[in-house]
């Protein structure tokens, strides 16, 4: 077919992409190929997979709906995106529970083969929304995208389902066109995956291609999109999703420490991807116990930790739950852990696949007696690497158990990722003992398992085997540095007050503000995968003109040494979190400053514009403005980013997909 | 039985990997500097001095022994022997025991635990450790009391058991440990006497050479809270008609001058009888044999031993089966990915292949 239009590439300088449909839908593959040639293409990216907890809830329902959100641009950016500019609906369903979120001007891409009236019906339309002219803000491109597919895999002579099962690729490759992505990785990817099913490959990767032939012949669109790669800093880059990078860091922690790493976990989302990764890792010296309970995972981690291995146990807050005990056992034999926490939102079961960071409080204090440990938080997907290697160097050196908190936002999103040299990563020295350590009365030499290193109070470390050093320790109250069992009430105020010591007297950056010009008033303090929103929020608010410092906390326990410092430097300090105000607990009763809290619960990731206005009315409050008077936080939320998307139409809409 | 080529040894031994000792051994080196905490007459004492005596012949170093127990008055155990030891949390001693066998071959790990630890509070972590046959031995040391905690019924007490907790007796039906053990299949169960240090060492020796779990249910005699709960089998009078004696290949014949033996009884049961009431006598005995694949044959066996208060049960070596043992096949996974896909490079493995570069 010869075009009749001329196609237009439009510049922008960053987009908003939502695909959404069932969970058998393959949204979350599309999302994530979609991702892969973004990233190869040189954009800054991020990513929102979001998804229900159930496997396959019933087609067509609107709790069955999975989507994967992707903000790509030629700039460096922090979210996944607060609204979609473009928002492809596999059915009835996906359309309705998306639409809320889709800014008026946006664009909606329909696949118009399941709007029946029967599917309509059970989802709560009347009519076809596509016809009633209830959708006359957006710019709807209506096609019959199962039906094209169907036919674009004819000679393959699959079933109609089987065929029309690779609709989610057809969709893609359109959308590949439409910006102008490149295709081959996802062809590459496509032969691998399905290497074993010829038919199901050939089928796929022709609908890919019908997708985008189709955008390139069909007339349909008279305009393509262009974002340009980003400006980034130099070096080699890959995407990289939380629970890799984290399972990787898990990994480059313990070679860095020569030491093996045994895992023991059960699974439970949305840690499991992080036992599924290593599990991949045999040849790195890692063992995986997919245990019979959380609890026995984090045992058999622990008898690792014994054993002179690096003990690794993964979950969320429930398993967490179930792991306290232990973990208060790792304190009392000051043995390395690392315990990682992909926080989801509870309490008790909650919502299994959606994000929150209630679990601070939890891994801060949820031991019986008085059981200090430090705690590491992630602030985007790929940190997830650089918390675990440092998460690892504190249980090694400091002979203690770590928590890592990341959570469900971070955990299955995913962003560029700088490759790290691994050599160039500090080297970490168990320094096991392996000689006595000590005399008795007779002069004789002996191993005192709990004599301790004066500069990190870190005790002596003999694993079994070593001649001369057998001790046993456990969970009864220890003597100092013999390690035998005592109930002496001097000694016990003494080893509690030691075990809090070593805790605090670990050593952690101090924390780095970002306060350009130095003359903000207030502070944005956050902690975890708010950082992403926080710093989107903060810019929002700089961009029109607003004094505000940001500065966001990896480590919760211990504190940076001049966490104080910074609180008491600003006149307000606002700390958002996506629970009830946990982290302004600590800062209230650690630094006696009324921080102000900003909480929300929704299962999602904060929204920027949302902080920007929060952040905009602090800093006018602040500067003593009345309340009617400002305007810096309505202005900052109602940013948009150049021009608005409209993928222009010709005109020559064949909702029944004529072709 | 696994039709797999693990490439493990056909026979293999519980201690094979542990380092042997290069010069002779006696029990006082196995005897930590720690004062024994245990009420007077207590059973853990006899199985205490049975297992320091026992440790020095095995011929291992002392050093590549490791002892992990729960929580209870037996789980005192490990800081009594001068081997490497962990007093853990209540009932977890087996998981932990897992990681450390897992990661580390050339240890002769035991976990020593009792009724209450290993079968009410710690019950997952035992069941599971036994089918996945880890290579470890589990001491359970069976009082069917709670010590520690000063005399409650436990999950081995017989029914309508007058405790502190239970008033009106207990209304639990108690688990039978080797039955338990065995509907778990594990490749090792064995009951033995705390008094009887022959037969106990006997049996521990076996446990050490199994390759796999080794479950070793003691019976042992808690003077404080449940006195003579095995009197049955310790009081001359009644001991021989009460211990039904398991020795591989040799008919199973007890009771005073020989007059009871266990036969065959219907589907998959056993039963005692009187040998002068069997119509071919003492020939239509059951030959003990504990390498029986099906477990059904030992269980059988387990249902001999009374269910409320106990005046007959089984003693000896029920099952001892070769499987292959779950530490030993992770171990080789790791090897055999490192011979297929080589010893992993990091660097590259971070780098992945779809990777861009920004000049
Ligand atoms: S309470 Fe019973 S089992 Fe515990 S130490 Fe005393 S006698 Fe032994």
């Amino acid at each position: 077919m010869n075009r009749t239009v001329t196609i237009e590439v439009k510049q922008l300088d960053r987009v908003v992409i939502r695909f959404a449909g069932d969970s058998g839908d393959g949204m979350q593959l599309t999302g994530d190929r979609f991702t892969a040639e973004t990233a190869s293409f040189g954009n800054d990216l991020s990513t929102l997979p979001n998804f229900p907890a159930e496997i396959r809830a019933p087609a067509g329902t609107l709790p069955g709906v999975s989507s994967f959100q992707l903000h790509f641009a030629d700039h460096d950016i922090l979210t996944p995106g607060d609204a979609p500019d473009v928002l492809i609906a596999m059915n009835p369903a996906a359309l309705k529970a998306n639409l809320r979120d889709v800014p008026r001007g946006a664009t909606l891409i329909v696949d118009t083969a399941d709007f029946t009236a029967r599917n309509l019906k059970r989802i709560g339309y009347e009519e076809n929304p596509l016809e009633t002219g209830e959708l006359d803000a957006y710019h709807v491109v209506p096609l019959n995208l199962t039906g094209m597919t169907v036919e674009s895999v004819k000679e393959f002579g699959l079933t109609r389902k089987d065929a029309s099962r690779a609709k989610n690729m057809y969709a893609l490759g359109l959308v590949s066109w439409l910006f102008q992505r490149p295709v081959e990785s996802t062809i590459d990817f496509l032969q691998s995956k399905f290497a074993g099913k010829p038919d199901i490959r050939d089928a796929n990767i022709a609908a890919f291609r019908a997708g985008y032939n189709f955008g390139e012949t069909a007339e349909e669109f008279s305009v393509r999109y262009e974002v340009k790669p980003a400006r980034m800093a130099t070096g080699t880059y890959r995407n990289i999703s939380g629970n890799l990078a984290l399972a990787y860091g898990l990994v480059a922690g313990a070679q860095r420490a020569g030491l093996p790493l045994v895992l023991g976990a059960y699974p439970i989302t949305p840690a499991s991807d992080v036992l599924h990764e290593l599990s991949k890792l045999k040849r790195f010296d890692v063992t995986t116990i997919q245990a019979e309970d959380e609890i026995a995972g984090v045992g058999a981690a622990l008898g690792a930790s014994f054993a002179g291995a690096l003990g690794v146990t993964t979950s969320s807050g429930p398993g967490i739950s179930l792991k306290s005990e232990t973990i208060g056992l790792g304190v009392m034999l000051e043995l390395p852990l690392v315990v990682c926490d992909i926080q989801r939102a509870g309490p008790s079961t909650g919502m299994p696949t959606k994000t929150e960071q209630a679990d601070l409080l939890q891994v801060m204090f949820g031991r019986n007696g008085e059981a200090p440990l430090p705690v590491v938080a992630a602030q985007s997907p790929a940190d997830c690497f650089a918390i675990a290697v440092e998460a690892t160097r504190i249980a090694i050196t400091y002979r203690t158990p770590v928590i890592v908190l990341s959570d469900g936002y971070l955990a299955n999103g995913s962003e560029p990722w700088q490759i790290p040299v691994i050599e160039n990563l500090p080297k970490i020295d168990p320094n096991f003992t392996t000689e006595p350590n000590s005399t008795n009365d007779k002069g004789e030499p002996v191993y005192l398992p709990y004599l301790r290193d004066p500069e990190t109070l870190a005790r002596a470390w003999a694993i079994p085997g070593t001649a001369g050093l057998d001790h046993r320790i456990g969970g009864l109250e220890k003597e100092d540095k013999t390690g035998n069992i005592s109930y002496d009430p001097a000694n016990h105020d003494l080893m509690i007050r030691t075990r809090q010591a070593k805790v605090d007297g670990i050593t952690v950056p101090p924390l780095e503000v970002d306060d350009p010009d130095g003359t903000a008033k207030v502070l944005v303090l956050g902690w975890g995968s708010t950082y992403g929103p926080i710093g989107a929020g903060c810019r929002r608010v700089r961009k029109v003109g607003g004094k505000i410092a940001q500065a966001h906390l990896r480590h919760l326990n211990p504190f940076p040494p001049n966490l104080g410092e910074v609180l008491k430097s600003y006149d307000k300090v606002l700390v958002p979190e996506m629970n009830l105000g946990q982290l302004a607990m600590l800062l209230r009763a650690k630094y006696l400053v009324d921080v102000v809290s900003y909480a929300q619960v929704r299962g999602m990731p904060l929204g920027a514009a949302e902080l920007a206005e929060v952040i905009g009315n602090l800093v006018e409050e602040t500067a003593g403005i009345d309340d009617d008077a400002r305007h810096l936080g309505e202005a900052a939320a109602n940013l948009t980013h150049g021009e608005a998307l409209h993928i222009e139409p010709n005109g020559l809409h064949h909702p029944e997909g004529a072709r | 039985m696994s039709t797999v080529d693990l490439g493990l040894p056909s026979l293999p031994g519980g201690l094979r990997g542990v380092p042997a000792a290069t010069e002779p051994q006696n029990r006082k080196e196995y005897v930590s500097d720690q004062e024994v905490r245990w009420c007077p007459g207590c059973g853990d004492y006899a199985v205490l001095a049975a297992f320091q005596g026992f440790l020095p012949e095995l011929g291992i170093k002392r050093e590549n022994v490791a002892m992990v127990s729960g929580i209870g008055c037996s789980s005192r155990f490990p800081y009594y022997l001068s081997t490497y030891g962990m007093h853990s949390i209540h009932g977890r001693a087996p998981a932990i025991a897992t990681g450390l066998a897992v990661a580390r071959p050339d240890l002769s790990v035991w976990v020593v635990t009792g009724d209450g630890d290993a079968l009410s509070i710690g019950g997952n972590h035992l069941i599971h450790t036994l089918r996945r046959n880890v290579n470890l031995k589990i001491l359970l040391f069976n009082n069917r009391i709670y010590g520690l905690t000063k005399g409650q019924y436990s999950p081995t007490s017989e029914p309508g058991k007058v405790t502190k907790s239970t008033p009106m007796g207990s209304v639990d039906n108690p688990f039978n440990p080797v039955s338990l053990a065995l509907g778990a299949e594990a490749t090792f169960v064995a009951r033995t006497v705390d008094s009887d240090r022959k037969h106990l060492t006997a049996v521990l020796r076996a446990a050490a050479e199994h390759r796999g779990t080794a479950f070793v249910e003691i019976y042992q005699n808690c003077p404080i809270f449940n006195d003579n709960a095995f009197d049955a089998f310790k009081n001359p009078e009644t001991r021989d008609d009460a211990i039904i004696p398991l020795v591989h290949g040799e008919p199973i014949r007890f009771g005073t001058d020989g007059r009871l033996g266990v036969v065959r009884d219907g589907f998959a049961s056993l039963a005692v009888r009187e040998i002068a009431s069997l119509p071919n006598g003492e020939a239509d005995l059951v030959i003990h044999d504990a390498h029986t694949e099906d477990p059904a044959y030992a269980f059988a066996l387990s249902r001999l031993t009374d269910a409320g208060v106990l005046h007959q049960a089984p003693i000896g070596i029920f099952r001892s089966v070769d499987h292959p043992a779950y530490d030993d096949m992770v171990r080789q996974q790791v090897e055999t990915s490192k011979e297929s896909q080589g010893i992993g490079d990091l660097q590259a493995l971070v780098t992945g292949s779809d990777t861009w570069t920004v000049n």
